[in-house]
């Protein structure tokens, strides 16, 4: 038990510590590898209370493609340098009342949500079931997600796909006069579309590019 | 005092794990280029040692006193972490691999999906060694990786999908014992190939090795390394290889499963198959080096998204229908 909650402690601390590093370390690259680390050490939290599913789903999404996305974005768009010009004195003092009135509108919903929180109250009596039954907890998930809550978990990929093929949408631009190499093109050329022998006349010569 | 035993032990498992490992990944670069020479006609190297065996040490000790250069205008502690990154998670991966039924570090319910959570973090070493470079070349390298390891991981994940619903579980054991009849190389053998290709890609190897595409980006995000820190790339880069071949053998070739269950081949123990099926992909992987030329980048992502995906997004399909409609499904 004592190495338990050595290892919860490290991992609390991880998180809170990194998590705060991310609004405040100045380059942005930094910030999203803090935000990598404070994904990293919230799944070892999931592993840690049994949820090790949940854990390696957030280690694979957040960290192995989102996070990837977030960090290509910011190094391509080069905000390190550019935060110099946003953060100069007179700028960001006018950001600081908006800022704070999202802040404490966030922290007052948090609030209100942890403060009416309520366990089912069968909750408790499905953890001892499912540890009786000896049902691994991807297979529990499972049960639940494909058969309560198929609905909803439908409802929610559908809201997923619309937002996906929105994006797409949005950005795709059919550009006018871009040469592409078509890979079948490319193969399926012949000999005869490009080589013809000619028996050429002397003093005539070939025209060639009609 | 108890919890110091349970420490040492731990540590000695660890060890005799990942010693034969690294040991194993220098072997495994020799016979990469013995191979390749092999194909090309040439000797490759045959001088250090028998057979030119030791050529990998005496390289990496060339390696171990080289000066370790970092550019003074790199990001130093990202461009120190990188190859450390690297390493790290191509060897902490090593710890779900089953050797036998009772052999495995740590045999974890979700075994598989450890692994692909830990191949799909090895995208962060390159990103970063890229970065934190500050120079063109290797910053050109870390977004083609970063956007050709994204896109395979997809497809890498639909065909793990497929192997687990012929399977019923997420442990790497129960996989290999679910082989016992019959190796799911035969029912989903098109998942296998799509597989392979994209574990080439996934681990930056030929065709696929655009991140480093010599002729093009010098030696892409590892243009600024020197020293061990390069060799530490290296022997990461090797051990993702040996990892995804690994991966292949257990979810393909039935892990450390005999082929037949007879007389001479069960005098073989598991361990060993496992092995020898991981030589076998990793002489696949050798030989696609030698033998196909690079391929375009354009040509890389429509390979990914646009023949990978919609084929084994089908075959998922086609897996899950076939299973259910037989009633085949596996319950436990």
């Amino acid at each position: 038990m004592i190495a338990h909650s050595i290892f919860f402690y490290t991992f609390s601390i991880i998180a809170i510590v990194s998590a705060i590093m991310v609004t405040a370390s100045k380059n942005t690259v930094h910030s999203v590898f803090f935000l990598i680390l404070d994904f990293i050490s919230i799944s070892c939290l999931f592993i840690m209370i049994g949820a090790e599913f949940l854990g390696m789903i957030m280690l694979i999404v957040y960290v192995g493609a989102v996070a990837v996305l977030f960090l290509f974005v910011v190094m391509m768009l080069n905000v390190a340098q550019q935060k110099n010009q946003w953060f100069s004195s007179e700028e960001s003092s006018k950001h600081i009342p908006v800022g704070l009135i999202i802040s404490t509108l966030i922290f007052v919903e948090l609030i209100i949500v942890i403060g009416g929180w309520k366990y089912k109250p069968d909750l408790f009596d499905i953890n001892n079931s499912i540890e009786i039954n000896n049902v691994s907890n991807t297979h529990s998930l499972g049960q639940v997600l494909y058969t309560d809550y198929i609905h909803i978990f439908q409802i929610s990929g559908m809201i997923l796909l619309v937002a996906m093929i929105g994006a797409i949408v949005l950005t795709f631009r059919k550009r006018v006069g871009v040469k592409t190499q078509s890979y079948i093109k490319q193969i399926s050329r012949e000999r005869s579309d490009g080589v013809s022998v000619l028996k050429v006349e002397s003093n005539k010569g070939v025209k060639i590019d009609d | 005092m108890e919890y110091l035993g349970i420490f040492f032990d731990q540590v000695y498992r660890i060890l005799f794990l990942l010693v034969p490992v690294l040991v194993s990944v220098a072997m495994v670069v020799w016979l990469d280029r013995r191979v390749w020479a092999f194909v090309q006609k040439r000797q490759g190297p045959n001088v250090v040692g028998p057979f030119g065996l030791l050529q990998t040490i005496a390289d990496a000790l060339k390696y171990i006193f080289k000066e370790i250069i970092i550019p003074s205008s790199s990001n130093k502690v990202i461009f120190i972490l990188a190859p450390i990154v690297t390493m790290t998670l191509a060897l902490i991966a090593w710890a779900v691999i089953p050797f036998s039924a009772t052999q495995v570090l740590a045999d974890i319910n979700v075994g598989i999906l450890y692994l692909f959570a830990v191949s799909s973090l090895g995208v962060y070493g390159i990103i970063m060694g890229g970065w934190a470079s500050n120079s063109k070349y290797p910053f050109l390298g870390a977004i083609r990786s970063a956007a050709q390891m994204v896109s395979y991981e997809v497809s890498i994940g639909v065909i793990i999908i497929n192997v687990l619903l012929c399977v019923g579980s997420l442990n790497l054991n129960d996989i290999v014992i679910a082989q016992k009849n019959l190796w799911f190389v035969i029912p989903l053998f098109p998942m296998f190939v799509i597989f392979f290709i994209s574990a080439l890609a996934e681990t930056n190897r030929p065709p696929f090795d655009l991140p480093e595409a010599e002729a093009e980006l010098v030696a892409g995000y590892q243009t600024e390394y020197s020293g061990m820190m390069y060799a530490m790339f290296w022997l990461g880069e090797y051990a993702n290889i040996l990892l995804m071949c690994a991966m292949g053998a257990i979810l393909f070739l039935g892990g450390w499963l005999s082929p037949l269950e007879i007389y001479p081949f069960t005098l073989v123990p598991g361990p060993l198959w496992l092995v020898l099926k991981i030589l076998l992909l990793f002489l696949l992987f050798a030989l696609v080096k030698a033998i196909v030329p690079r391929y375009r980048y354009d040509q890389l992502m429509k390979l990914g998204w646009k023949v990978f995906l919609p084929l084994s997004l089908i075959w998922v399909v086609l897996t899950a229908s076939y299973l259910f409609y037989f009633n085949l499904l596996p319950v436990n």
